[in-house]
């Protein structure tokens, strides 16, 4: 199907690319020569980091790449930093980037001088999901409840997230938008701070990642309310979702590799097929059912179109938000 | 007990023979990774992670566990000899180790951190036995005021009135605080002071940049400068003798270790804390309650003992949120996070519950990393020392080596090694006209964790500045603070009238 | 010492300008229900700064003659300039020539210009040092370390240890 036709369109491109370059080895016979530098658009710890690790783990054990694949953290800036140092690795062919959604906010909210559309998109590995917590002891049961005591809080109730301008702040604004209620946004440094404090009756709700929260949510100590998905989280069966619930309102945290610009068709190809092969290996797929995360696999064009929609998209929430100008 | 039986069954685990090795191999790796400028047990950690999928998660865990003892024994290490802290946490062994090297009691230095550390872990994970479940509450108790209510703590501990020309640590104070905002604002998700646009400053100037430079090079470079007056190949031997006197002198320290010890639990317990500000507050706490106060800073032995038995104690005490809250304090302990989510533990409130196992056989690995560290350490001593009575020709060229490659390790950019070379100058020169570096280092260490739960607790308290000392906790914490901001200002008006009499504790 | 002392002072009122004026950038106030702008800390802090090594430069007038020690010992400046030059020489040309290079020949003129060591010693390092880099941190520690214009030198080594 999609996956497979994008595979193939892929290969076929790199070695058709190949061949007009008249290079003296095919296509499927290019390894990397050095070992490979995987930057992570995020610092040490963090969710994005974590997975980046998890696929550098999986690779290593699976033997799917000659050489060692060597993470790399540059979370500067949002990801201004990660973005800044792909763009000067022109050409580079022993270069991929682990990215999540600040692929697109960073270079729109700052002109750091970098256009994603350059970059050599690879792999979408995984969509991570978000949903609507509260604290366990709170009286909020569904949407309606939530809605009602935010109008009631006057502007006081406090949405823990991550920074500002940063995934959650923009699910925060889209649930503003959609209800016409206002929170007082407290950003965080990272999910995991976010899910204690709620836990901790610091904040009042969050729209955390499932595996932020994972733990409290086991021990009982937070609720679910509501999936930012069009279809229930096979892990929360009886958690509705925005869609259905009447409220149209879908939002995803892309997993993603890409390589610098003007990357060599043959080692895109030979990077494809290694992320392929990641996808299929059962660590990866046990993780992502564990994690409720969505792994539909995207390369080549496919994966491009997919990131130049969703800036438009992200352009237009933040226009929405006041955050940027608008184009 | 229970937890008696528990334990037991984990040292069944922890003591066979596959993971005795991975506990000594992974210790010494540790030491020798910890021992490196720049280098901590984050890169140790990482560097590991991968292999751990190819052994059983019991051993996996012992391995980054035994590494991240070895690597806290380690930071000890190049603190002493060459005054350069490895990690944020070794920072206030330099105070009193450096100086202890420099009179040629390196060896001495070196085995009062040994000592200090084993009693710190020691204690601490006896307290993580025993109390490990109920303290998880605790520490969800803490919120952003509380954060900042503790740090402001830390530092007002360890900074106080006196001691140095006050307006010259002011400046450097202000300096540090500046600095440490260099980066992206998290709050307003803006980038504020990024120098001519570099992108290297968009992850803000790194804690280690500033301490290679100006601990390092700026060391080298006024050692070179001071070196035609005083030779500087210190006469350190170690013998079984001086060995002996260690552990004597270490034994009267008791009271300061076991205040370490707890102090280095509690705090490192606290999500957002860890070790960094509790080894500050331990030495200020050993410094301000010492008889001799003014030999702190100048080589006192007490001086090392208390941050490394509270570093060591509050890496232990980090270890606690993660497994029951799932929240790392450090960047290593969330790498030990990740290591356990990709094993397929899920850290949080169930993991004691649904993995005794694993968390009693993670307990008593510490107790086994913690005894080969202090062995493994104490053998080493002598090698260490051995580095030191090199030429300082010599050494100086090795240690210049050591902080560029060091310097470039962790963020792997060469923007960092401009930096150092940059701090060590600029370090150089201000230390020469008797600016204090000290507050420079932790102010930049100390800022954003200050900053940011400011902000934050007044963005969810709507601007009440009061908040922080309505919380009782914060509150408590707030009034300690000011207690010992003014105690060496009391103490200095209580001394002045009696000429110089020491005061009274 | 005072002059040096009244330079530094000066300097660093300078810099805290410069950096009060950076952080203008974000707002410096106290925004409504909020707490103080991304710019306040910065700003203020500078500001400080700023006060208090003015507090110093005007106190060097007042208290005046401290001492009139040398700031720098006329003899040990001259090695302790080389070596920061060299320092410099060696970082820029890790970035090109890449980091072996560079700290061989940093080590080389250390020990025997500087230090005025003998060869075996001076040679003995020199060639220690880059392989104990090597395995360290590129094969133990995966780290790779800046190879510059030597890069192509190193794939064999590459195939051969990973």
């Amino acid at each position: 199907m999609t996956d497979s036709f994008t595979r193939r369109a892929a290969l076929g491109l790199a070695s058709a690319a190949a061949m007009t370059l008249a290079l003296p080895a095919v296509a499927s016979d290019w390894k990397p020569q050095k070992p490979v530098e995987m930057v992570i658009m995020a610092g040490q710890g963090g969710g994005a980091d974590r997975l980046a690790r998890l696929f550098q783990s999986i690779i290593q054990k699976e033997n799917l790449s000659s050489m060692p694949i060597l993470p790399v953290n540059k979370g500067g800036g949002s990801g201004a930093e990660a973005l800044r140092y792909l763009k000067d690795k022109e050409g580079d062919a022993h270069t991929i980037m682990a990215t999540l959604n600040s692929y697109y906010t960073t270079p729109l909210r700052t002109d750091i001088g970098v256009d994603i559309e350059e970059y050599t998109p690879i792999a979408r590995m995984a969509l991570d999901t978000f949903v609507l917590w509260v604290n366990a002891d709170s009286d909020i049961q569904t949407l309606d409840d939530y809605v009602a005591a935010v109008k009631a809080a006057g502007g006081e109730w406090k949405m823990g997230g991550t920074g500002t301008g940063q995934e959650d702040s923009l699910v925060t604004a889209m649930l503003e938008k959609e209800f016409g209620i206002k929170h007082t946004y407290v950003p965080f440094k990272g999910g995991g701070t976010v899910a204690k404090n709620l836990v901790g009756g610091h904040i009042d709700s969050t729209v955390n990642n499932p595996s932020e929260q994972m733990g409290f949510w086991q021990a009982g100590k937070s609720r679910p309310i509501a999936a930012f998905t069009t279809d229930r989280i096979a892990v929360f069966p009886d958690v509705p979702t925005m869609t259905e619930l009447g409220y149209p309102m879908t939002y995803t945290m892309q997993r993603s590799f890409v390589a610098p610009p003007g990357t060599p068709p043959e080692a895109v190809a030979y990077y494809t097929a290694m992320f392929e092969k990641l996808a299929e290996s059962e660590e990866w797929q046990t993780y992502a059912s564990e994690k409720a995360l969505q792994t539909d696999l995207l390369t080549g064009d496919a994966l491009q179109a997919y990131f130049l929609e969703e800036r438009q998209r992200h352009n237009d929430i933040l226009t929405s938000m006041g955050e940027i100008a608008g184009s | 007990m229970d937890v008696f039986s528990l334990l037991m069954d984990g040292f069944a685990t922890s003591l066979s023979p596959l993971n005795l090795m991975i506990v000594l191999l992974g210790v010494t790796a540790g030491l020798f990774i910890g021992a490196m400028p720049g280098l901590g047990s984050v890169n140790g950690v990482a560097i590991v992670l991968p292999l751990t999928f190819i052994v059983p998660p019991s051993s996996a865990i012992i391995l980054l566990c035994a590494i991240y003892y070895g690597a806290m024994y380690g930071g000890a290490v190049s603190s002493i000899l060459l005054g350069i802290p490895g990690a944020s946490t070794a920072v206030a062994t330099t105070f009193d180790g450096r100086p202890m090297a420099q009179q040629g009691k390196a060896g001495l230095a070196l085995i009062a951190a040994a000592v200090a550390s084993f009693v710190g872990g020691t204690i601490s994970v006896i307290l993580f036995t025993v109390f490990a479940a109920p303290l998880a509450d605790l520490a969800l108790k803490f919120g952003p005021a509380e954060e900042f209510a503790l740090v402001l703590l830390a530092f007002t501990t360890f900074v106080g009135l006196g001691g140095d020309d006050v307006l010259k640590t002011i400046v450097m104070i202000c300096l540090g605080l500046v600095l440490s905002t260099v980066g992206l604002d998290l709050i307003s998700g803006q980038p504020r002071l990024i120098f001519g646009d570099l992108p290297g400053f968009y992850s803000g100037i790194s804690f280690l940049v500033l301490a290679i430079g100006v601990y390092g090079i700026g060391e080298v470079l006024h050692t070179i400068e001071t070196s035609k007056t005083a030779p500087q190949v210190t006469p350190a031997r170690i013998t079984f003798k001086e060995l002996g006197a260690g552990f004597r002198a270490m034994n009267r320290l008791w009271r300061t270790m076991s205040v370490g010890s707890f102090l280095g639990f509690f705090v490192g317990m606290l999500p957002a804390a860890g070790a960094t500000p509790a080894s500050l507050m331990a030495y200020g706490i050993a410094r301000s309650t010492s008889k001799k106060a003014e030999s702190f800073g100048k080589g006192n032995i007490e001086g090392v003992a208390a941050p490394e038995t509270a570093n060591n104690a509050a890496s232990t005490g980090s270890l606690l949120p993660m497994l029951t809250l799932g929240i790392p304090g450090s960047p290593t302990t969330a790498l030990l996070l990740g290591g356990m989510v990709m094993w397929g533990l899920v850290p949080g409130p169930m993991l004691f519950i649904e993995q005794p196992d694993f968390v009693w056989g993670l307990i008593s690995s510490l107790y086994t990393a913690n005894f080969a560290a202090v062995l493994i350490n104490l053998a080493l001593i002598p090698l260490f020392v051995w580095a030191l009575r090199m030429p300082f020709t010599v050494l100086c060229a090795i240690v210049l080596v050591l902080c560029i490659v060091g310097g470039f390790a962790p963020s792997q950019k060469m923007h960092d090694v401009w930096l150092i070379a940059g701090f060590g100058i600029a370090g150089y020169l201000l230390r020469k006209a008797d600016y204090p570096l000290a507050p420079l280092v932790l102010a930049l260490v100390l800022g954003p964790l200050m900053e940011k739960s400011f902000r934050q607790t007044l963005i969810a308290e709507q601007g009440n500045v009061l908040a922080f000392i309505e919380r009782p906790l914060s509150g408590t914490f707030i009034a300690l603070a000011v207690l010992f901001f003014l105690l060496p200002l009391a103490k200095y008006l209580r001394k002045s009238p009696k000429e110089g009499v020491a005061p009274a504790r | 010492m005072l002059t040096a002392d009244r330079v530094i002072a000066a300097s660093l009122m300078v810099f805290s300008a410069y950096l009060m004026w950076h952080a203008t950038v974000l707002p410096i106030g106290w925004e409504g229900s909020s707490g103080p702008g991304g710019g306040a800390f910065p700003f203020w802090l500078s500001l400080v700064m700023l006060l208090a090594s003015g507090g110093i430069l005007v106190r060097s007038f007042v208290s005046g003659s401290e001492s009139d020690k040398p700031f720098f010992d006329p003899e040990m400046i001259r090695s302790v300039v080389l070596v920061c030059v060299a320092l410099i020489v060696t970082i820029g040309a890790m970035q090109y020539l890449g980091t072996y290079v560079a700290l061989i020949g940093f080590l080389l003129w250390y020990l025997r210009i500087f230090g005025g060591h003998s060869w075996a010693l001076t040679a003995s390092i020199t060639l220690i040092t880059p392989v104990f880099l090597f395995f360290f941190f590129e094969v133990t520690l995966k780290i790779l370390l800046p190879k510059g214009v030597t890069e192509p030198l190193f794939l064999p080594l590459y195939a051969m240890f990973f």
